[in-house]
């Protein structure tokens, strides 16, 4: 148990109510949750770098003794003695001939970028796993592995974003709703419940025939109605907050509202919006992924592992395209609702936090 | 008094794990007998029953001997404890509102216990019910059984409790704190019935409590518990008049007594309220005019004076606490409301707010109170940070320790968070974060209720110091007529939300004018 000797170590030393330690430890006791959070932690961190990872264009290199940062700086095909005034195509066989001629270039470990298209697969395309395509090519030529990593960070960014956003909306939301009250309540819930009658999906089917929907206008959109769900959660805690004696001594000390919501009545509504943002991250994965699959997504070319869906749903002889798609999103959303999980037991009070000292715990405390 | 007792335990124990809840404790109820196990919070008491009965959760280890009737309960089957729990043994428990199922009525709840054990149904079934409920002494029998939970008092639904725990006419009888919830009036009924149905059937009774002056007049003889372990087993009579352990010396004598500090006679008045009435719109039927409004508490005036301390009392819904809420404009309310000179139910918005340090409250429930997300010193600390923003970090820390210090508390508790304290430190902590703030008024809703015998005494010694120490006003809500006679120089006493005495608090005890609070004055049994 390195891992969550790690996390005591870490709570012992600060400064954390004790509710907050004690969630710590349950949540550092379910080993699979710690193991899954670190697991999606370097996958994300290593996503976040997927430029490093995949790219069509040297990391450094250097010409005729000058260095180069291709991978952050664009330089016209002329600096290696091509005859464009164009970003350089490092694939070039002719650049490739200038580079080896003139100095030395390291490239990422995967030399493609997620929309380069390779000329030189050799074979027809989508063409299977091979040293050169690690996870093969798709109908378009472009290597599955980068779009892939691209993809992920895609997703994993829209869904981070979409969530951010509905939290902030919905606890706002409700919080209004469930401190005041009355006539508030009333018009809000009413409201609520006329919005949240509106069709999501036909809805950005229909724009989607009217704009050309890229990253903003799809998380704008969704955003219009996932912060819903959070709404009636975060309402319900403040209002039973709300009467709780230590908000009324609160109130009786004439502290304002904003900041009695903020202080005392918010931490218990966040037990419940906690455990729900694992749902609502692996909704908006899922939502953008069978957009992207039924084809009123992200732009054409975007790395998207919804696209890949269905590049795998129309070339069953290419079996490479719908495994890799299969995979990826399976590990991505169990590891998601295993740490859900371990999050929900983390704030559930009928768990018994294990004593600090005890090696192991069962699971299902009684 | 037949040889055999009813129910024995004999060098009985409970462990959890590591902990040992209740130690080499013996018992024995004979019939037609009451024997009351007495002991504070956390003393074992009701644990030990449970125990008996083998109705603790599994990880609890029960060793010792047990008997009922004579057959040793450690050998006994799952069957055979259920046909005994509920048949040869019933049970009163303290809640009678999560001891009943809210969805069934009366009627159903008490013929499922006549058909599990005597097999009765139907017309036969009913015909007992009814005479069960009779036997409680319950009106409208008929109204009653059709009844659901929800729709009856407190007093009430204990009535039912009861009738279904005789139900099959038991040989031993577990009343489980059967009054706490209850207020003073209904607890003498209770207790009455319990007496009166234990001398009709034979019963042996045991009677679970934590005020050991409750069970006075109703136990033949008492066991006294501290922390798991008896400290004192005698006849009742003996324990009151030569108790032998210097414990029990001081549960009997944990009556809060004294008189609060005296007001000096040129002090000026603080606080005059002129006609503060609260009511509440009720819903308005459909195609139906509105229900006139609920009158939660009838315009009332009061003045009170600098360091003086006037006493509100009354049962569960006389308004009392409402009246708390009002003048702290914690809820709607109507009338004048005139603190040092100054109007403040005029006053609205940040001006009020600003005021609000001068006036604080205390509440009843130390669990509630206190934010466990927050450590002491800063929940002690919040309300000074807000009104004086100038103050340094160094400068809090020092007012949090004087303010703990003030409540009996060392300065290193402010680290520490709530769920380390008892409930009367707790209360402790509360006080202390309405002090720091150097209130003139302090609203004090029933903050000794919840606390046992011996600690409700500190607390009502700490708060009379802090009034001679600091002039301070205070507002003494409570039902507890011996707490409050110890805290006031006046008293009202409401019922319904309307006043129905008034006076200096020797004359109301001396020479109650009303029916009601003589009635009261004699259920409290001083």
């Amino acid at each position: 148990m390195r891992v969550s000797s790690l996390f005591q170590a870490a709570t012992v030393r600060s400064k954390l109510s004790p509710i907050t330690r004690r969630r710590l430890r349950v949540f550092g006791h379910n080993r699979r949750a710690v193991v899954s959070l670190w697991l999606f932690g370097v996958l994300f961190a290593l996503s976040l770098a997927a430029e490093l990872i995949s790219n069509d264009k040297p990391l450094v290199m250097q010409y005729q003794g000058d260095w180069y940062i291709p991978v952050a700086i664009d330089y016209p095909e002329t600096t290696f003695g091509g005859f464009l005034p164009t970003t350089t195509d490092y694939h070039d066989p002719f650049v490739k001939s200038q580079i080896d001629a003139h100095g030395w270039a390291i490239w990422p470990p995967v030399p493609f970028d997620y929309q380069t298209l390779d000329r030189d697969v050799g074979g027809p395309v989508p063409s299977p796993p091979s040293a050169r395509h690690w996870l093969g090519t798709d109908d378009q030529g472009r290597d599955v592995f980068a779009r892939v990593v691209y993809g992920f960070r895609l997703s994993v960014a829209f869904a981070l974003a979409l969530t951010t956003g509905s939290l902030v909306i919905g606890v706002g939301v409700g919080a209004l709703q469930g401190y005041y009250g009355g006539k508030i309540d009333l018009i809000g819930q009413r409201f609520i419940e006329i919005w949240s009658g509106l069709p999501v999906l036909f809805l950005l089917i229909i724009l989607a025939s009217l704009v050309e929907p890229n990253i903003w206008w799809l998380l704008g959109i969704m955003l219009l109605f996932t912060w819903l769900g959070l709404v009636d959660i975060v309402r319900a805690e403040f209002l039973r907050a709300r009467n709780l004696d230590y908000v009324r001594a609160a109130r009786a000390m004439g502290l304002p509202s904003r900041l009695i919501m903020w202080r005392h009545v918010l931490p218990n509504a966040m037990v419940a919006t906690l455990t729900f943002i694992p749902f609502l991250f692996t909704g908006a994965i899922t939502t953008l992924t069978a957009l992207d699959f039924l084809g009123f997504g992200l732009p054409p070319g975007s790395p998207s592992l919804g696209e890949l869906v269905a590049q795998g749903k129309n070339n069953l002889q290419a079996p490479w395209l719908g495994i890799t798609a299969f995979v990826t999103l399976s590990v991505m959303l169990s590891l998601l609702v295993f740490i859900g999980e371990g999050l929900r037991d983390a704030f559930d009070p009928r768990i018994n936090a294990p004593a600090s000292t005890s090696v192991r715990v069962e699971k299902d405390a009684p | 008094m037949s040889d055999v007792p009813v129910f024995e335990l004999h060098d009985f124990s409970i462990r959890f794990a590591d902990y040992r809840a209740v130690e080499t404790l013996d018992l024995k109820v004979h019939r037609g007998e009451t024997v009351a196990i007495v002991g504070e919070s956390g003393s074992g008491k009701s644990v030990s029953v449970l125990g008996a009965m083998g109705l603790l959760p599994p990880g609890a280890e029960v060793g010792g001997e047990r008997r009922f009737e004579g057959r040793d309960l450690n050998s006994l089957s799952k069957r055979a404890w259920n046909a005994l729990r509920g048949g040869r043994i019933g049970f009163v428990f303290q809640e009678p509102m999560t001891s009943l199922n809210p969805l069934h009525t009366v009627g159903r709840q008490l013929q499922e216990t006549l058909r599990l054990h005597q097999g009765l149904r139907g017309r036969e079934a009913k015909r007992r019910s009814r005479e069960l409920l009779d036997r409680v002494r319950l009106p409208r029998v008929n109204d009653m059984l059709g009844a659901r939970p929800d729709q009856l008092s407190g007093g009430q639904r204990q009535r039912v409790m009861i009738a279904i725990a005789i139900a099959n006419a038991p040989a031993l009888l577990i009343a489980d704190e059967p009054t706490t919830a209850l207020d003073v009036t209904v607890q003498r009924e209770i207790l009455g019935l319990l007496d009166t149905l234990r001398r009709e059937e034979g019963m042996g009774l045991l009677l679970i409590s934590h005020d050991l002056n409750l069970v006075k007049s109703h136990a033949d003889r008492v066991v006294v518990m501290k922390s798991g372990s008896v400290i004192e087993t005698a006849r009742t009579s003996a324990l009151f008049t030569a108790p032998r352990t210097a414990y029990s010396r001081e549960l009997i004598a944990a009556v809060p007594d004294g008189h609060p500090p005296p007001v000096v006679d040129e002090a000026p008045i603080l606080l005059e309220i002129d006609r503060l009435g609260v009511q509440f719109p009720r819903p308005k039927p459909l195609l139906r005019r509105r229900p006139l409004d609920f009158v939660a508490l009838e315009p009332l005036s009061i003045s009170l004076r600098q360091g003086e301390t006037l006493g509100v009392v009354g049962e569960s819904g006389s308004g009392k606490s409402t009246l708390a809420f009002a003048l702290l404009r914690l809820v709607r309310a109507h009338g004048r409301i005139t603190f040092d000179g100054e109007r403040l139910d005029r006053l609205n918005g940040r001006a009020f707010r600003q005021r609000r340090r001068q006036f604080q409250i205390v509440f009843q429930d130390p669990f509630g109170s206190l934010s466990p997300r927050m450590s002491v010193a800063d929940i002690v600390s919040e309300g000074l940070r807000f009104h004086q923003p100038g103050l340094s970090n160094a400068q809090i820390d020092a007012h949090v320790g004087e303010a703990l210090a003030e409540v009996g508390l060392p300065a290193h508790c402010g680290d520490r968070y709530p769920h380390e304290f008892s409930g009367g430190q707790r209360q402790r902590i509360a006080i202390a974060r309405a002090v720091i703030l150097k209130p003139r008024l302090l609203v004090l809703d029933e903050p000794t209720s919840a606390l046992d015998r011996t600690v409700q005494k500190q607390l009502v010694q700490l708060l009379r110091e802090l009034q001679a120490r600091h002039r301070i006003s205070y507002l003494f809500i409570s039902h507890d007529l011996a707490v409050v006679r110890a805290m006031s120089h006046r008293l009202i006493v409401l019922k319904d939300g309307a006043v129905v005495e008034t006076g200096t608090s020797e004359t109301v005890f001396d020479a109650p004018r009303s029916a009601y609070t003589r009635c009261l004055i004699e259920a409290a049994g001083i």
